[in-house]
């Protein structure tokens, strides 16, 4: 059994709101060296099979067609054999 | 005319356009199950407001694999009329029907409240019986009605006379503070190239009789009406 992570943000230059609270909250607590916050997501995937090539290949078709939305985001994964 | 209300799971306002196409305008409906794929004989199909699959991973993102949507992008791409409204505009985003994407409104707050929108375009199936600049005062209901799309698609867009409603205020002016969720230009709603599929945030079935507050929606359904030659 494999293990994938895939962690996806949103683009640059698309505003995320979520990052600006949350900037703004840590701002207010005292953390003044943030600079900026942008939420993500995070997904563990457990994956049959040994071939890593072809797992990365088909969780790339899986994020590009499900897990992340193209025009707003952007993804990384890595897969664990 | 005959209308199919598209069902999935986690629909809520499916019976709101159910009882306004059947009551208020008379015309034949029949709800489809997320699950069927034969949408024949329906002049259009409404994708109706709500929460379909609890709104998991992004808003449509799992609506958009529903056996039921192959049948509308086929009806659409023959030039079939759809609605998406609310949850229905997002899942026709996420499907591809129309450009775009939709995120979390810039306050992050979940907004249900009347806004003022102003119809930019009567060239379209939606907005005959309008007027140009009409303000129609309609209500939202949603938490990601942040409309995004690329600059180079926007401008495109704008010269094929895609974007059909702007939020505004009462008197018509596109401003800034009108804008409820940080929707990209403040558009609400907007339109395919061949002018067949809309999506709109508001809720034109919210706003079609004046006992309920406004009947200013009704301006989209008659104008649907009078294009089917009803």
């Amino acid at each position: 059994m494999a293990r994938a992570k895939v962690y996806i943000t949103l683009k640059e230059g698309i505003l995320d709101p979520q990052g600006k609270t949350v900037l703004r909250a840590l701002k207010s607590l005292g953390y003044d060296e943030v600079g900026d916050v942008r939420v993500g997501k995070y997904m563990v995937l457990e994956l049959d099979g040994t071939d890593k090539a072809r797992l990365e290949e088909r969780l790339g078709q899986m994020t590009e067609q499900l897990l992340a939305n193209p025009i707003i985001e952007n993804y990384q994964m890595e897969v664990e054999i | 005319m005959r209308f199919g209300v598209v069902v999935f799971p986690g629909s809520n306002c499916d019976h709101d356009c159910h009882y306004v196409i059947k009551s208020v305008l008379g015309q034949d409906v029949d709800y489809v199950w997320h699950g069927s794929t034969d949408v024949a004989g329906y002049d259009c199909l409404v994708l109706p407001g709500g929460f379909s699959y609890g709104d998991y991973l992004r808003t449509g993102a799992v609506a958009k694999f529903s056996p039921v949507m192959k049948a509308v992008a086929k009806h659409a791409d023959s030039g079939g009329l759809v609605i998406g409204i609310c949850n229905g505009f997002q899942i026709l985003l996420e499907a591809g029907l129309l450009p775009g994407a939709i995120m979390r409104n810039v306050g992050l707050k979940f907004i249900c409240r009347f806004v003022d929108v102003r119809v930019e375009t009567t060239s379209t199936p939606w907005t005959s019986a309008a007027h140009q600049g009409q303000v129609l005062r309609i209500p939202i209901a949603h938490n990601e009605g942040n409309y995004q799309v690329p600059p180079d698609v926007l401008v495109e867009m704008k010269r094929k006379g895609q974007i059909v409603l702007r939020y505004c205020s009462p008197e018509g002016s596109v401003l800034q503070e009108f804008n409820p969720n940080g929707a990209t230009e403040s558009i609400a709603g907007i339109c395919s190239a061949g002018g067949n599929v809309l999506g709109m945030m508001p809720h034109p079935e919210r706003a079609s009789e004046a006992e309920i507050g406004s009947e200013d929606g009704m301006v989209i359904w008659r104008s649907l009406l009078a294009h089917c030659g009803v």
